[in-house]
């Protein structure tokens, strides 16, 4: 059998083709390859089946309660303290019941709720949409129900903060180094071009702690495992009326509101 | 058959010249743009898509509408469409070039982009819009080359392409869809999340791509020897009347929907596009302007006597074009951020830098299309005649 030069560069083509393509195809079907998503808890670390948090937001009463909360939360995540709200970062903060809750406010609310502010982050939905629109798996759910970011596989499309109907999303428009007044040698700082947000303090979980925020909230906010029936939060869910932002949109957030003013703690 | 797009007449080269320089600008603008971050650009934590995104979405639309042409000429054997499909599919492989061009140039991490290839996510919209994209481009060059290499060499196309012509006019819309459910299945996004913005997307799609190919088609006419017909010429308008018509139709019903509900999420991206909301009203003149150009060609396509005229006809062509780019490229994407998650408004509005991005890769869809055109107008000029014997050459140049 003979072949012309023009056969023989199709065939080596097609094996040079072939011989990088199969191995990976095989490797991605056998095991289809190792995602982020997967971790193994410590010994010391605290698990639960589905971690929750309970706002009660009559325990904040001062701006220092809320300052001291959100600052613990940025400070040891470097988050970039970046004045242009346009390019700011955020990971907990706050807003007003009308736009913390959209749709539920009226003219005739109490004041002192109308103009609370209202602690907002992630809601670490149940079902959340910004892990079904991502791209590349860079956001995805742990199956303690943290929605998790992985900085380093994060493409920068911003799907997910279109997808997000709580505004949780921050995206890094430019560098967030400079803009970190002491930096937190424990935890990563992120680059130009991606996109962060509340992780539920997974890092201290892993050590056992509970979440900085929590931890700052005098008892504020209450944390605990949704999946437990005897857990604090379960308690609270069960006692007391709750709300939480956007149900009708069916991403179950995991975080509750107890509503409350200031004067009937 | 590539060598014809390397010689040329003078104006050929000034034009190619041209194109490169705003490439050029272009080029060193992104390259600000990936030092700095998107930052440089108007986007912001509220209204994360921009201009970019607006880009890509018109011109997923354009690229669909070569099936308007091929579908006619393949499918029901529209003699007059023969001359000119290839000019549809050459346009479509530029547009698709543009969409990607544009996805990357909105990427805050541009080199992870293979992030999607290496970690295929099938729940995710865009991994499909990646998948339904890239098949439409190569199967564009695949069908456009090989008919065009055979109508050089004065032959019928070979059959093994027929498959592939078909499964291109099947994989058109899909394209279109696609990128349409990018947006209609978020949650929270009041303006998007409609069940027609599919059907939407593309009667905007079959309206603004035919109309660039009427424009282009007399560009053609013009400055080359060939002559895509004047029947083809008037039966794309046609097309882009009733497709213009069905347009504002899907825009008035989506306009009926949201205001006569009463319910405010559904009513503030609309009041905002269109009256101002909280003071906040920067989009409004362009939407206006959209508006007005809409009822114009409407106008001059229904009316047969403008419609037949091919002067009328070509101005209809560029303001059905224009009314389109604003209303896709640009209101739709940024007004779905507006009011945010929380109901509060921040405004977009496209910088400087982010603007030569965007005309650099207009400008980069430009010269490929030119390449490309040359490359069948030559092709065209020398055969003479087309497949049905027709003079497809003017006698005087």
């Amino acid at each position: 059998m003979s072949i012309n030069r023009r056969e023989f560069l199709k065939i080596a083509g097609i094996s040079t083709v072939a011989g990088i393509g199969a191995p990976w195809a095989i490797n991605e079907i056998l095991n289809r390859g190792v995602e982020a998503a997967r971790v193994l808890p410590g010994l010391e670390a605290l698990v639960a089946k589905r971690w929750a948090m309970v706002i009660d937001t009559r325990k904040f009463r001062t701006a220092d309660d809320y300052k001291r909360v959100m600052d613990a939360c940025h400070r040891i995540h470097n988050v970039p303290d970046i004045e242009n709200p346009k390019h700011e970062v955020k990971w907990i903060w706050t807003d007003t019941f009308e736009h913390a809750f959209p749709g539920q406010e009226h003219k005739y609310m109490p004041e002192d709720i109308k103009h609370k502010p209202f602690l907002l982050l992630c809601n670490h939905c149940e079902r959340p949409m910004c892990v079904r629109v991502c791209p590349t798996k860079a956001t995805f759910k742990r199956e303690d129900g943290i929605v998790m970011m992985d900085m380093h596989r994060c493409i920068g499309c911003r799907f997910c903060m279109a997808a997000c109907p709580f505004g949780a999303r921050s995206f890094n428009w430019r560098d967030p180094r400079p803009f970190i007044k002491e930096e937190n040698k424990e935890f990563p700082t992120r680059m130009i071009g991606v996109v962060e947000k509340c992780t539920l303090c997974y890092e201290r979980l892993a050590k056992g702690l509970k979440p900085a925020c929590v931890e700052e909230s005098n008892g504020g906010l209450i944390f605990g495992d949704l999946g437990d029936p005897n857990s604090e939060v379960r308690k609270i869910l069960s006692s007391t009326y709750t709300i939480r932002r956007k149900p009708e949109l069916g991403t179950e957030p995991s975080v509750y509101y107890i509503i409350g003013g200031n004067e009937n703690v | 058959m590539f060598e014809k797009a390397l010689t040329g007449s003078r104006r050929y080269w000034v034009w190619v010249f041209i194109l490169l320089s705003i490439i050029g600008v272009g080029f060193i603008a992104y390259m600000r743009q990936y030092t700095y971050g998107l930052g440089i650009t108007g986007m912001n934590r509220d209204v994360s898509w921009g201009f970019y995104i607006g880009q890509f979405t018109f011109l997923v639309g354009v690229a669909a509408a070569a099936v308007m042409v091929v579908l006619p000429y393949y499918l029901h054997n529209y003699k007059k469409y023969g001359r000119i499909t290839v000019l549809a599919e050459f346009l479509a492989v530029p547009s698709v070039i543009m969409c990607l061009l544009f996805i990357f140039v909105d990427l805050g991490q541009p080199f992870r982009i293979m992030n999607v290839i290496l970690h295929p996510t099938p729940n995710s919209v865009m991994f499909w819009d990646a998948v339904v994209l890239s098949g439409y481009l190569l199967l564009n060059i695949l069908v456009g080359w090989t008919v065009l290499g055979a109508e050089r060499k004065e032959v019928p196309p070979p059959k093994w392409i027929k498959p592939f012509i078909y499964i291109a006019i099947a994989w058109a819309p899909s394209i279109h869809i696609v990128t349409a459910f990018l947006y209609s299945g978020l949650p929270g996004r009041h303006l998007w999340l409609t069940a027609i913005m599919a059907a939407r997307f593309l009667a905007s799609a079959f309206a603004s791509g035919p109309a660039l190919i009427i424009i282009i088609s007399l560009i053609v006419r013009r400055f080359t020897n060939f002559d895509p017909g004047r029947e083809a010429i008037q039966t794309l308008g046609k097309t882009i009347t009733y497709t213009m018509i069905l347009n504002v139709l899907f825009l008035g019903f989506e306009l009926f929907t949201g205001l006569y509900s009463n319910i405010p999420g559904h009513m503030h991206p609309f009041q905002y596009l269109y009256a101002g909301l909280e003071g906040h009203g920067k989009l409004v003149p362009m939407m206006w302007i959209s508006s007005i150009l809409a009822v114009i060609a409407l106008i001059l396509l229904i009316n047969p006597k403008t419609r037949r005229n091919e002067s009328t006809l070509a101005v209809a062509a560029v303001v059905v074009f224009t009314s389109l780019w604003i209303d896709k490229g640009f209101g739709l994407v940024v007004g779905g951020f507006i009011p945010n998650p929380l109901e509060r408004v921040t405004e977009y509005w496209p910088t400087i830098p982010e603007t030569l991005i965007t005309l650099g890769v207009w400008a980069i869809g430009f010269l490929i299309l030119t390449l490309l055109y040359k490359v069948a107008v030559s092709v065209k000029e020398e055969v003479v005649y087309d497949k049905y014997g027709e003079k497809q050459v003017k006698l005087f140049k």
